[in-house]
């Protein structure tokens, strides 16, 4: 029998003992929802835990010192420190080639320095930090008062926490207010007369002020990824701390070293990539051209692998009760062999071939395991919604920031479907052999 | 018409179950000759082995030995899936209690052997109504069994045993639930059919003067053996 033939007779079989058919495939439908808002929350949890871990920047981030660099994390034990010769400054040139390298989004030193704040008349000793644009969607701005910097080079401020509440007890009164950063700018000295061995000048350390607006304060530390010597209290868009030339810590070492003081050395520079895949390869690159670098260990894979055997577990326990809708339709097609035996013979003495009769049934069963597959990634679907609106409105009230426990992306939806059918045809398989096997003047004769 | 080849042969079939211990010879060595374009009835005694003899021509049931050949081919050598082929293109059945399915209608009952046998769909209307008109129920083709009287039901049963144009028409037991009017009207209607040249029909009955009326051949069987062969009349 042709297909269309088959799923005609299959549709009108399954109408006819409607009520039956209707409870066995909600029985698949609640089998395949609990499967899927099982696998829903393995999957929102997973993607939940990965986004954040992306966003941290921490691991798709490499640290680049020079090679000399002797507090840097590239600097190891001095058994493995390379000989000063082969030492490349890490310099504006170093810095775009680096730029230009495969897969390499965004480089930018770490700029940290030292200073005085002016606020209200008093002065505030603080640790000032330079932040990339890309920080915005690291996710440790979120739930921030506040907004972001408006544009890289804006003349703005954000505070953290508890070096605003130093400033203010009131921290959301210190939005729009004004404050004077008081620095040391670096400028540098013409090389001495006389000077034979072509020695640059050094550089002196001018007092400066500079005003910005306080536009957001921060409950988490942005700037304290690794890398960094103490975390940043007061954070300002990092293009405009790289104009300030700070003096910072490295600076009294680089005098001793050969690089001119008019061209910006980095005692280091962050380099992040597209993916956290990319870091192993980028690393060896960034070596090669002789530089030190350090990253942290793609933590994203051991996640990978947690969540692989968590959805795993999850994924046993939602089809224990598919198992059990499975047990559901082998008795409904069972008890419909019962009834229709009659019908049976009367369609073998037409000429139905035992394929034909056992196609049938098959595609009954599959017909219920798809209705039963649709309505119940539909139905997992709203429990996985559920459960994160009760999860939000429990963190609303502990004053947290929402999140998506639960997500049900389209391999899931065409999975859940896919497996409801292949599991009500395996179901199939006994019903259909055995009707599949009626004889055919047996079962005329059956009343 | 004794030039062209037997529409049914039997050649010492029997049949015969095994319940527990005991053996039950349904049929016992019957050997019988049907030649195309004839209207044979088969008479005998409830358990005479008539229906028995019947589903082995129709290739519903196996013989325990000896050879049935129909149209030529010898069904105790098809498989099972040449068996059904046999019964979609080869013969047409009528039962004694119609087997319509009570939930279609007409036209969808007298379908389903076109369904079976996957004759394209733009064929079939036209096919069913030709089928229907031929037993005199066009007008009911969208009722169910249900709402037709007993002879109805039993035309479109012939209506849906006609449809894939076989070449034998097996009817066991036709009239058995149909007052006498009603029987012979029916009778009458396969008669009628039977002038299709190249149509052979093998009814089952007990219903002696009815059978003597409308068939050509009477053979009748007693204990699963085939008492009189009968003769052309």
């Amino acid at each position: 029998m042709k297909l269309r033939d088959l799923s005609d007779l299959a549709f009108r079989n399954l109408r006819e003992a409607v009520l039956r058919n209707s409870l066995t495939t909600l029985g698949v439908a609640v089998g395949v929802a609990s499967l899927v808002a099982m696998l829903s929350l393995g999957v929102g949890l997973q993607q939940l835990a990965t986004s954040r871990l992306a966003k941290s920047g921490l691991f798709d981030s490499i640290f680049v010192t020079p090679k000399t660099n002797l507090r840097g994390p590239g600097g190891g034990p001095p058994a493995t420190r390379t000989p000063a010769s082969k030492a490349r400054p890490l310099d504006a040139d170093a810095r775009a080639e680096i730029s230009r390298m495969p897969n390499v989004i965004e480089v930018y030193p770490q700029i940290r320095f030292f200073t005085e704040v002016r606020y209200d008349g008093k002065p505030y000793a603080t640790m000032v930090a330079g932040m990339p644009e890309s920080s915005k969607t690291s996710g440790a701005f979120d739930g921030m008062q506040g907004q972001f910097f408006s544009s890289p080079n804006a003349d703005e401020a954000i505070l953290q926490a508890e070096f605003a509440k130093e400033l203010s007890p009131q921290t959301s009164s210190l939005i729009g207010k004004d404050l004077i950063l008081r620095y040391a700018e670096r400028q540098s000295l013409a090389a001495q007369a006389g000077d034979s061995a072509g020695n640059p000048g050094g550089f002196s350390v001018v007092p400066k002020e500079k005003h910005f607006r306080i536009i957001g304060v921060v409950e988490t530390e942005p700037a304290s990824g690794f890398g960094g010597f103490g975390s940043g209290r007061l954070l300002i868009p990092l293009p405009i701390a790289e104009t300030l030339r700070a003096a910072q810590v490295n600076d009294l070492r680089d005098i001793l070293r050969d690089s001119s003081s008019d061209k910006p050395t980095y005692s280091s520079l962050t380099v992040r990539v597209k993916s956290p895949s990319l870091v192993e390869a980028t690393e060896t690159k960034l070596k090669d051209l002789g530089f030190s670098a350090f990253s942290l260990l793609d933590a994203s894979k051991s996640l990978r692998i947690f969540f692989s055997v968590f959805d795993l577990l999850l994924g046993i326990f939602g089809s224990l009760a598919l198992a059990v809708a499975t047990l559901g339709i082998i008795n409904t097609l069972v008890m419909a062999i019962l009834e229709r035996r009659r019908e049976i013979g009367v369609l073998k003495a037409l000429g139905a071939a035992d394929r034909d009769v056992k196609q049938l049934f098959f595609v009954e069963a599959g017909v219920m395991g798809l209705f039963g597959g649709v309505f119940g990634t539909l139905l997992g679907w709203l429990i996985g919604r559920s459960l994160t609106l009760g999860t939000n409105i429990y963190l609303h009230r502990q004053n947290l920031p929402g999140v998506d426990i639960s997500s049900v992306p389209w391999w899931l939806v065409l999975g859940g479907i896919g497996f409801a059918v292949l599991v009500s045809l395996a179901a199939g398989l006994y019903p259909a052999s055995r009707a599949a096997r009626l004889d055919p003047v047996q079962a005329l004769r059956y009343e | 018409m004794s030039e062209l080849p037997p529409a049914i042969r039997l050649e010492s079939v029997s049949r015969q179950y095994t319940m527990g211990e005991s053996v039950i010879r349904a049929v016992n060595d019957v050997s019988l000759t049907v030649p195309t374009g004839q209207f044979l009835a088969l008479l005998g005694s409830s358990g005479s082995g008539k229906s028995t003899l019947l589903n082995l021509i129709a290739g519903l049931d196996r013989p325990s030995s000896g050879s049935v050949v129909a149209q030529g081919q010898d069904l105790s050598k098809m498989s099972s899936l040449e068996l059904a082929r046999y019964r979609r293109q080869t013969v047409g059945m009528v039962f004694q209690s119609f087997n319509l399915l009570p939930r279609m209608t007409l036209e969808e009952n007298v379908e389903l052997p076109l369904r079976l046998a996957e004759v394209d769909r733009s064929e079939r209307a036209a096919r069913v109504r030709e089928a229907l008109q031929r037993v005199g129920l066009e007008k009911r083709i969208g009722h169910r069994p249900s709402e037709l009287s007993g002879g109805e039901q039993q035309r479109t049963a012939v209506a849906r045993a006609l449809v894939n144009r076989p070449k034998i028409l097996l009817a066991d037991e036709p009239t058995g639930n149909l007052d006498s009017a009603t029987g012979e009207s029916i009778l009458t209607l396969l008669r009628e059919i039977q002038k299709n040249p190249g149509m052979t029909i093998v009814m089952v009955t007990h219903e002696r003067a009815l059978a003597e009326r409308f068939a050509d051949r009477l053979a009748i069987m007693g204990d699963g053996k085939l008492l009189s062969n009968g003769a052309a009349r």
